[in-house]
């Protein structure tokens, strides 16, 4: 039977995992598909699950009573959705809300936190990869504050 | 590649007038851009003549009993006439300016400065990154790259501003996205859910450029945050210093490099800018007194 794991494999977010650890994450994933306007997640939800992005575009919002949904960021293909699976008390801070057509692998979080503890190589691997995503989103997200565009900078 | 900068061979003021008198100009077309932005189209007073300029070189625009303020010039430099300035309403003189209406008349000075090297640029990929009115600036070399389109290799825009009803050239933006040998792609920083586009910083237009770094040229225009960042993010992707423009922005007067204004560490950016590559500035963006 075909697995996961070529896809997976092909994806940014696991280029250069070894091919032994990422056999076993395969078991956690599943294939998923959003339509338009789906949501993929709610804010305030219990985060049991996230996604690699294979194709298509997922908008990540707050909603506010007096401005409606606000998008914060949008992800595309190669992106991941996000970590709040990873940390108690694993809870999504965002919506997370497919604008066009997207395809996806889900991986079950709890499945995925029973393999990271247990296998403390894959652990670690997982670990980097999510260090670098938080990393590039917290720059991000320290540029979008000083609204540079702004006149005040 | 060597640096070449087109500024040495950029069209110059025309010989018979002083750098520091103004031309008379008036308002042929006024455009309103953004909420704060807009944009002039000016022909000579006197009917005649064309003011030649090189991609990236600016103009010091004069509102009579005001002053005088220096703006990029955002036309096409293949086609120089009518002269187009796109402006944004933050200071006295650009305020003032915000108000001409169509058959006013203006001063204008120029054009000054260091060019962005589209001819150099002949045989390579071309990256275009512009932040908010940054992209001002940036027009020309858009309309000079697409008017001898086969002499490029692949041409990318990344475009970011702050919300999309603060977008500029919305229309030609649409257009050059709709082309097949030009790849567009803007971002804005926040958005309600109406806007189906990408919503983040211009950076993260760049995580999935795949990029030549040994034939690819790139020019930065926005703020100078922005600036540092992008460049930060092309040298991870292994481009040098010197295919690295950016442009740059201080309180610009004669236009000459006379006043001393606009001195940027040893150079002055009206003269000997605003287009630098990377390797210039790159020590003079660190420091905190300049």
């Amino acid at each position: 039977m075909e697995t996961l794991e070529p896809i997976l494999a092909e994806h940014p977010f696991f280029k250069g995992m070894p091919p032994e650890l990422l056999k076993l994450l395969v078991g956690c994933a599943s294939n998923v598909k959003f339509e338009a306007g789906d949501f993929i997640s709610r804010e305030g939800q219990e985060a049991s699950e996230f996604f690699i992005i294979r194709q298509g575009k997922v908008a990540l919002e707050l909603f506010s009573p007096t401005h409606g949904a606000i998008t914060v960021e949008t992800l595309e293909d190669g992106d991941v959705t996000g970590w709040s699976w990873l940390l108690p008390p694993y809870r999504s801070h965002f919506d997370a809300r497919a604008v066009d057509l997207t395809r996806a692998i889900r991986f079950d979080g709890k499945c995925m936190r029973a393999k990271l503890e247990e296998d403390h190589n894959l652990g670690y691997e997982m670990l980097k990869r999510f260090v670098r995503i938080i990393a590039e989103r917290l720059s991000a997200t320290r540029i979008q504050l000083l609204d540079i565009y702004g006149t005040r900078v | 590649m060597e640096h070449v900068f087109d500024s040495k061979a950029a069209p110059g003021r025309r010989a018979v007038l002083s750098p520091m008198v103004p031309e008379i100009f008036r308002v042929e077309k006024y455009r309103k851009e953004t909420l704060d932005t807009y944009t002039l189209e000016l022909k000579p007073a006197s009917g005649t003549g064309e003011h030649r300029f090189g991609a990236g070189q600016f103009n010091m625009l004069y509102k009579f009993g005001v002053g005088e303020a220096a703006i990029s010039i955002s036309g096409d430099p293949t086609s120089p006439n009518p002269l187009i300035h796109t402006i944004r309403a933050v200071g006295t003189a650009t305020k003032a300016m915000a108000k001409l209406k169509v058959g006013d008349t203006i001063g204008v000075r120029g054009p000054f400065g260091s060019c962005w090297p589209v001819e150099a640029a002949k045989g390579n990929d071309v990256l275009i990154i512009a932040g908010g009115i940054g992209l001002a600036p940036l027009r020309p070399v858009i309309y000079q790259v697409l008017a001898e389109r086969r002499k490029y290799g692949k041409v990318f825009l990344l475009y970011g501003t702050r919300t999309p009803e603060d977008m500029l050239y919305r229309a030609e933006l649409e257009k050059w996205r709709a082309r097949f040998d030009m790849e567009v792609h803007v971002t804005v920083d926040r958005a309600s859910s109406e806007w189906h586009g990408n919503v983040g910083v211009v950076t993260t237009l760049l995580k999935k450029l795949v990029l030549d770094p040994d034939n690819t040229v790139a020019m930065i225009c926005g703020p100078e945050i922005m600036m540092r960042f992008v460049a930060m993010d092309l040298i991870k992707k292994e481009m040098t210093l010197d295919r690295i423009y950016v442009s740059m922005e201080r309180n610009m007067k004669c236009g000459i490099g006379l006043c001393g204004h606009c001195q940027y560490g040893p150079t002055f950016i009206c003269k000997d800018g605003p287009v630098y590559t990377y390797d210039q500035v790159i020590e003079l963006l660190a420091r905190r007194e300049i």
